[in-house]
């Protein structure tokens, strides 16, 4: 009698006190690699404040599953806490009126400071701070690898689109791979991100990705755009359909092709490899967009959840913007941190650019959301796009058609 | 009377589940291609029309499309080859369990493991072509999945590896369940072995054809995750299905009321090619009540 | 003179058709076990062996690192759990739903044979008709009814889910089977006075061993592999292994170490291979009695 007795007593108190406890659920699709170990390190961050981290991840094809899982969730009126975002898709979630208000915590920490405009115009709805920002990733960027551009007589990394297109010749009749590069639809359209700003600049990438100018979409710079994806077309290996991102890089790791146009991710990949910028590869900006910088950024967007669970939430949103997390993060990810009063001391050369650029490009309003990664432009519209490029890309559509169907896919 | 309530009563929860959450989600679904639904339902109506759109969209067409060379292909080397598997089976051949289940265990697997392994095999850099050319065909080239012509042909190889063994079941079943007397009257007539076959028990076999139908029907209806894993409906859209296209328009585009649309006109599809099969079931029903 | 029996269809004397017979079985089984073979293969290999050498190479350092990651090592998500903690989800969404809609699926079979039901053909035709639904269109309204039912995100919404959908099929292959079953049996045992549950109990369903292996393979099979509900369903209480699976082979980042996600789809699909296998003989003989009488 007196052991049940003693055993309900330390089951009931061990039950107040697991609901004490606070605890976050958070979807994403950071599933391996370094993004997962650095969100293990937010996990451990939070876990010391007593919030214990509920893990929900759904891998696959850049969010598009976890989105998924999302919908349901929300229409089952039990979403995650936090889930993991970008670009417009945040702005959509935020029109229904199912995300959480972060205003108080964020005019105590004084993010309106720190976080570049650009960047808020996704964290913030209507005036208010909606979700945090966890790094500012840049899609116009190339990465070579040095061994193979020397073999091939490549000495300056190109800084005009010319200067690119012979430097991949060289490579190409060197016996290499010209530009390594995977045949999936977001994937030609970061190349297009970048060869749409070397070609027409901020302001026709502004006025035809952002505003959605018709008469952009149709013009003689347009179709220049695709005429350049086409010559890049021809620098890509015949295997080159459906092939991964981190496979497309290995190839320029391993030696067997001299650049791959990919966002700073891609970085990522050559330090687990054990590379060294500088020494084994080289990152410099798509030859023409020095200056300027496409960016997306992942966020995590708060969600509208019951009294007991806000205060965890706060939590961990001040979490992901400790300028110490953002650090240890981004050095990790390859990608800068959303704060710009965080130091560089932490970060490889590439890293200290990538900050640099981010800057440089916040101060001169040469910052642009990427349209490829869905910071230009809703998803619908988005995915318009990307029949176009890929399909130009794929040799089934003329650039003339592709110019002619881009102005459609606004409508 | 007991029995006039309790068979109805016993039905009922089918009823009530099966009408809700399939009849009433048709409906919703149908309700909704008219709204102006994006990224969640939403009772507004659109002002301009989703099926306009739909049948304005380059992406459909192709989907569909793809679908006519996906289906038939699928269906109809699946029947055959199961038929074909099924009758070599029956031949009273050793260890039929064992080659049984070699050609049974391809549906135990999910379309996402099926979907996988096959990438790995049809693609050039590390598969097929590649083990051919290490063994010294150096001209060797197998890159369908890369081909935007042909890459809809390797989901076809796939998806009938993966099934034809369950239509080699059904087939088997109605091979053993042919009556006796007639084979032996013709066996005693001196009719040749092939000619048996094509003459006596292939027309005997019209239930196993239409089992495997419905079968295979469901499966290519409800490809989406094998297309995914495999080809990730790509090179470019090549291997788009309509599956593909409604969960891409309706999730990942956000523009559900396009997705429902898509939806619809899938049903509509859907239930004239297998109608005529419900229907003949529904007349054996009739011959079966007490 | 004695009766060949009924099915041996060998021609009598020629032994050059048998061996064309082994011969054709051979090749088509090797065609058949060639992708299950190469994941194996592969799932024992270190990584740079499969980087440098051909996918049918046997291993020339074979190592059980890879399935003893895809077990209890390996990153789903923020966790390196490999996938052994998500079996239970699985098993636990599984067998209910298996066990509840067999149940239904024989019950209706039952009544639609047995009894007259006012409708009743029509109301077969529509629960056939509704194994056709496309899974994307159920999505969001089922996603409101669990909400509302208030079990959103649990194991016991991915069992009605499963449950409901599963009774097409259920319904189609015992309404068959039932429908070959020998009416004189029902008639006595009427006249000797069972009732609706008793003739239920204790003549049909002992005699329906073969259809319930039938749809205990179709439905286990169909639940234990499906991705969409499993991961739109639950939370991270309940998610099942085919999630965690995907999450591990799926994943759009770090190095994709081919041998640890071929290991990992082995595991996953051990149980539906176990099933398959065990039962062979029974399916056979089940889908034999049961739909293709016609």
């Amino acid at each position: 009698m007196k052991r049940t007795l003693i055993a309900g007593l330390i089951s009931a108190s061990m039950a107040t006190g697991a609901m004490a406890a606070e605890s976050v659920e958070v979807l994403h699709w950071w599933t391996a690699g370094g993004e997962a170990a650095a969100l293990g390190v937010l996990k451990k961050d939070l876990e010391s404040q007593g919030v214990s981290w509920n893990d929900m991840p759904v891998a696959g094809g850049g969010g598009e599953a976890a989105m998924t899982a999302l919908r349901a969730r929300v229409t089952s009126s039990n979403p995650p806490s936090a889930v993991q975002a970008l670009g417009f898709d945040i702005t959509d979630w935020a029109k229904q009126g199912v995300v959480a208000d972060l205003n108080a915590l964020a005019s105590k920490e004084g993010w309106d400071k720190v976080v570049p405009k650009a960047l808020q115009n996704f964290s913030k709805f209507e005036g208010k701070w909606i979700a945090a920002p966890v790094n500012v990733h840049s899609t116009n960027w190339v990465w070579a690898n040095k061994a193979v551009l020397e073999k091939a007589g490549v000495t300056t990394m190109p800084t005009s689109w010319d200067g690119f297109i012979a430097a991949l010749d060289k490579v190409q009749k060197a016996g290499f791979i010209g530009l390594a590069h995977g045949g999936q639809a977001w994937q030609d359209a970061t190349l297009f991100d970048g060869v749409v700003l070397a070609t027409g600049g901020v302001d026709f990438y502004n006025k035809a990705f952002v505003q959605k100018d018709e008469a952009a979409l149709k013009s003689p710079t347009m179709k220049k755009s695709f005429d350049r994806m086409a010559q890049l077309r021809s620098y890509v290996d015949k295997d080159f359909s459906n092939r991964d991102w981190n496979l497309a890089s290995a190839m320029v790791i391993e030696g067997k092709a001299g650049f791959q146009i990919m966002g700073d991710w891609a970085k990522g990949e050559f330090l687990n490899a054990k590379k060294v910028p500088g020494k084994d590869f080289m990152c410099f900006r798509v030859p023409g967009t020095q200056g300027m910088v496409s960016f997306n950024s992942d966020q995590f967007l708060m969600f509208k959840v019951g009294a007991a669970s806000q205060g965890a939430q706060m939590k961990l949103a001040k979490a992901i913007m400790n300028p110490n997390f953002q650090s240890a993060f981004n050095v990790v990810k390859g990608s800068v941190p959303a704060r710009t009063d965080v130091s560089n001391a932490a970060f490889d050369d590439c890293g200290k650019k990538g900050m640099a650029d981010l800057a440089e490009a916040n101060a001169k309003g040469t910052l642009v959301g990427s349209m490829a990664h869905g910071h230009a432009v809703p998803a619908s519209i988005k995915n318009g796009f990307y029949d176009v490029i890929t399909q130009h890309f794929n040799g089934t559509m003329t650039s003339a058609g592709a110019t002619m169907a881009m102005a459609e896919a606004v409508q | 009377m007991k029995n006039r309530w309790l068979p109805a009563l016993v039905l009922s929860p089918s009823i009530i589940m099966v009408g809700i959450c399939v009849y009433g989600f048709i409906a919703f679904t149908f309700y909704l291609s008219f709204t102006a639904s994006t990224i969640l339902p939403t009772m507004t109506l659109a002002t301009e029309s989703n099926y306009e759109r739909l049948f304005s969209l380059r992406n459909f067409f192709l989907s569909v499309k793809n679908l006519g060379v996906f289906s038939v292909l699928y269906i109809v080397i699946s029947m055959l080859l199961g038929m074909f598997l099924a009758i070599l089976i029956d031949q009273r051949i050793r260890a039929e369990s064992l080659f049984r289940s070699i050609f049974l265990y391809p549906m135990a697997l999910s379309f996402i493991v099926t979907g996988t392994a096959w990438k790995w095999l049809l693609d050039p850099s590390i598969g097929f072509e590649r083990t051919m050319r290490l063994m010294g065909f150096e001209n060797f080239v197998f890159d369908w999945i890369k081909d935007g012509e042909m890459a809809i042909y390797t989901v076809v190889i796939a998806a009938v590896w993966q099934t034809s063994g369950f239509v080699m079941a059904l087939f088997l079943a109605g091979l053993r369940g042919i009556d006796g007397e007639v084979l032996n009257a013709a066996r005693v007539d001196g009719a040749k072995n092939w000619r048996i076959y094509w003459r006596v028990i292939i027309p005997q076999l019209g239930p196993s054809f239409i089992s495997s139908f419905v079968i295979l029907a469901h499966m290519a209806i409800k490809s989406y995750d094998l297309v995914i894993a495999l080809t990730g409906g790509g090179p470019g859209r090549a291997t788009w299905l309509p599956s593909v296209f409604m969960y891409q328009y309706t999730f990942t585009r956000n523009e559900m009321a396009v997705g429902a649309a898509s939806a619809v006109v899938m049903l509509i599809g859907i239930a004239i090619v297998v109608i005529p099969y419900v229907r003949r079931e529904m007349r054996l029903n009739k011959g079966v009540q007490p | 003179m004695s009766t060949t029996p009924v099915m041996s269809l060998k021609p009598r004397g020629i032994k050059w058709d048998r061996v064309a017979l082994y011969a054709v079985l051979l090749l088509l089984a090797f065609m058949f076990l060639m992708p299950i073979y190469v994941m194996l293969i592969n799932s024992i290999k270190p990584l740079a062996e499969i980087r440098g050498g051909n996918l049918v190479s046997f291993p020339l350092e074979p190592t059980l690192e890879p399935w003893l990651q895809a077990w209890s090592l390996a990153q789903i998500g923020v966790e390196a759990t490999g996938l052994k903690p998500y079996f239970a989800n699985s098993f636990l969404m599984v067998i209910p739903a298996v066990l509840i809609s067999t149940a239904l699926g024989a019950l209706n079979g039952y009544v639609l044979t047995q009894f007259k039901v006012k409708g009743g053909t029509l109301i077969f035709g529509l629960v056939l008709f509704s194994v056709f639904i496309p899974f994307q269109i159920v999505l969001i309204p089922m996603a409101r009814l669990l909400g509302e039912l208030g079990i959103a995100g649990s194991v016991k919404g991915l069992i009605l889910v499963h449950t409901i959908y599963g009774i097409g099929f259920g319904t189609l292959f015992f309404r068959n089977f039932y429908a070959a079953f020998p009416q004189e049996l029902v008639k006595s045992a009427r006249m000797d006075g069972a009732g609706f549950f008793v003739l239920f109990w204790r003549l049909m369903l002992p005699a329906s061993l073969p259809i319930v292996v039938v749809n205990i393979i179709w439905q286990f099979t169909n639940i234990w592999n499906d991705f969409l509900f499993g991961a739109s369903f639950s939370d991270y209480t309940s998610y099942p292994l085919t999630v965690a699976l995907n999450n591990l082979v799926s994943s759009s980042t770090g190095v994709k170490e081919y041998n640890v996600h071929f290991a990992g789809a082995f595991i996953a699909a051990l149980p539906t291979l176990v099933v398959y296998i065990v039962s062979g003989k029974y399916f056979v003989r089940g889908l034999m009695a049961g739909s293709v009488k016609g």
